[in-house]
């Protein structure tokens, strides 16, 4: 009966996912957009929850993985490079198109090795101490980010990457909206199915990681690493595998983000995204898969829809309340009320002991 | 050779100014093992009451002079401060106190993201053009110079940092401290409440942190809402760099860091050719960080600390 009921679940809840884009489109491809970044954010908050769930390590520079996929990507496929290195035009005289097989391992790879380059000398530290360094990290790839445009410009600097080619595969634009027996799926609705189903693959990869021998020696290190080490855990090489691990999520992420905004810029990237991400986690429930996932579909769903109600709000302040004004505040609320009220996360994972008769319990 | 000592003057006043936060930092730090990360705000909230102030005492007092304005701005300011993290401590740090460790640290970064949008709704998002009270004409020192606004930085802060390390060595509240951060649970046992002394804590570094932020916005002249962050971490930096926990390495760190930040600004480019140029100074404070995290983790001055907090 329980495994029956749980079949059921699974398939209304894949049908619903299924059709929800071609709801959305209905009301207007925004709609769609924002079910999209809740996909992207999901994916994010998956890759960070390795590092900060599983193993234990609070990173609050993930957002520069992601930008280094994102550039990785914006920089491989637009016109920017040709434009300022006329060699590079040379060899490419149609302009630069990197086939997505080649650039999602790319920005996995690059990133990869830098959150292992990253975590090589300071893994040896403290939890506070390793946040400080990674917020330091991000801080440090957004300066360059936006620097990096004299003398030679390699990022374009504030101004951003603009014109980056959608995502193709198989002779299938992304970009631009596909009809199937007269029926339209617009463009956002095609990336949402590859969202969705990167979703699913991390989803299924996350949990069988955690249930995993790295993924137990992870939890082990987490709970206490000295008792981790006499175990025989080698603890640096696990540390420095789940950090790797993360940042190829973050560099995979990012790279979908540019092909889907066809625009990129240093602002995308900046502190409080970490934060952000770092709050879908926690908010959620550490190390557990469902609470990351509604962790990261409410912090980045809701605040936008808020958005759409937020116009009369700001004709009675006077113009002091706008948009982007509430959606923090509310984020910021958000981080702290929850943590008030449910020190473990909205979902937390069910602790050890807690299947046991309340009697036993003293 | 005047560019250079131009430059350790900057340095000196960035570094004294970071002392002021810093010192925030290391003893909340020290007691609950919290880095606090809405201090920065904190500060920020300091400069922006000040800013309030001088306003309104220019529109309704003219003549009064520029320095007695701003002593009573700055005073106002420190009671505003004190009062915010007295506040802060009490609702989103102390009930968090034996939970899991990610918790008052999530709590702190909203507290600082809600700080800073509460003054953005408030103060307006605009830059606020901080008035300079004291007079302009700099003095000359073997060719480089220094205002008096600078030369009241240096004074306010080691005014400062004297009478703190008269509060911490020399009263019984400084005992408490001090005994609290060691071992909380047989500091009550001695009789000293921990509860009031972590209070205590929040309002003396709030109480410097307004010191600096009113330091901060007179020395450049503007103060805006997202003002505090960068001072914070920079701090932040600081403290761990002269071993967090540590009073004297807070200040050693923080005047260190001024310093590096910059000569570093003043000579990169010429360093390196000119293909770097001195917007990269915000990243020493971060390859600082993380060059002395790697080679000595306990900070310049700190103890050894085991593995896990």
């Amino acid at each position: 009966m329980k495994q029956q009921q749980k079949f059921v679940l699974l398939v209304i809840s894949a049908f619903v996912l299924l059709v929800l884009p071609l709801l959305l489109q209905g009301f207007g491809n925004a709609w769609v957009r924002i079910a999209d970044m809740a996909l992207l954010y999901v994916l994010l908050a998956l890759g960070l929850n390795i590092v900060v769930g599983y193993a234990g390590l609070l990173d609050l520079g993930y957002v520069a993985f992601f930008a280094i996929g994102a550039y990785l990507y914006g920089l491989l496929n637009s016109p920017h490079l040709t434009d300022s290195f006329p060699a590079i035009a040379a060899m490419y005289p149609q302009g630069l198109h990197t086939p997505i097989w080649l650039v999602l391992p790319l920005a996995a790879g690059a990133a990869g090795v830098f959150g292992i380059l990253l975590g090589a000398p300071t893994l040896r530290l403290r939890g506070d101490y390793l946040a400080i360094v990674t917020l330091g990290f991000g801080e440090i790839i957004r300066v360059f980010l936006n620097n990096l445009d004299n003398p030679v410009n390699i990022t374009n600097g504030p101004k951003g990457i603009n014109q980056i080619a959608s995502l193709q595969f198989f002779g299938l634009d992304l970009g631009k909206k596909l009809v199937v027996g007269g029926f339209e799926f617009a463009s956002v609705s095609l990336y949402y199915y590859l969202f969705l189903t990167l979703v699913v693959f991390s989803v299924l990869l996350s949990h069988r990681l955690q249930l995993s021998r790295v993924g137990r020696a992870w939890m082990a290190i987490r709970e206490d690493e000295i008792a981790a080490k006499a175990m025989g855990i080698n603890t640096r090489n696990l540390k420095l595998t789940a950090f790797g691990m993360g940042a190829t999520f973050g560099g995979v992420s990012g790279a979908l983000f540019a092909s889907f905004q066809g625009f990129i810029s240093p602002e995308s990237f900046s502190l409080m995204e970490s934060v952000m991400i770092v709050a879908m986690v926690v908010l959620g429930g550490v190390g557990h898969l469902p609470g990351v996932i509604l962790g990261a579909v409410l912090l980045s769903a809701l605040p936008e829809v808020l958005r759409y109600v937020a116009g009369p709000l700001q004709g009675m302040t006077g113009g002091r309340l706008d948009a982007s004004i509430l959606r923090q505040l509310l984020i910021a609320l958000a981080m702290v009320s929850v943590m008030l009220v449910r020190p473990r996360g909205l979902w937390p994972t069910p602790e050890h002991g807690k299947s046991l008769p309340p009697a036993a319990k003293v | 050779m005047d560019i250079f000592i131009q430059q350790v003057i900057n340095g000196l006043v960035l570094g004294s100014m970071y002392a002021l936060i810093a010192l925030g930092y290391t003893m909340v730090y020290g007691i609950i093992n919290l880095i606090n990360f809405a201090h920065g705000e904190v500060m920020m909230v300091g400069a922006l009451t000040s800013w309030s102030i001088i306003g309104l005492m220019q529109e309704s007092m003219p003549g009064t002079p520029g320095f007695v304005v701003l002593i009573i701005a700055l005073l106002i300011a420190c009671v505003v401060a004190a009062t915010l993290n007295f506040v802060i401590e009490k609702v989103a740090y102390r009930p968090l106190r034996n939970s899991p460790k990610l918790a008052p640290l999530i709590t702190a970064i909203g507290m600082s993201i809600l700080l800073q949008t509460l003054a953005m709704i408030i103060w307006k998002p605009n830059y606020k053009s901080y008035p300079t009270l004291l007079p302009n004409t700099p003095f000359n020192v073997g060719g480089a110079v220094i205002t008096p606004t600078q030369v009241m930085i240096l004074g306010v802060t080691a005014a400062s940092l004297a009478l703190l390390m008269w509060l911490v060595n020399y009263t019984k509240l400084g005992r408490a401290m001090r005994a609290t951060a060691e071992n909380p649970r047989v500091a009550g046992l001695m009789g000293v409440k921990p509860d009031t002394v972590i209070s205590a804590t929040f309002v003396i570094g709030a109480v410097l942190a307004a010191i600096a932020g009113v330091m901060y916005a007179s020395n450049y002249g503007t103060a805006q809402h997202a003002m505090g962050f960068l001072p914070g971490l920079k701090a932040f930096t600081a403290a761990v760099f002269g071993g967090i926990g540590n009073l004297a390495g807070a200040v050693l760190g923080a005047i260190l860091l001024g310093l590096i930040e910059s000569i570093g600004a003043g000579y990169i480019g010429e360093l390196t050719g000119g293909l770097l140029g001195s917007h990269y100074s915000d990243i020493f404070a971060f390859i600082v960080l993380i060059v002395v995290l790697t080679l000595r983790p306990s900070g310049l001055l700190g103890e050894r600390v085991a593995d896990r907090a």
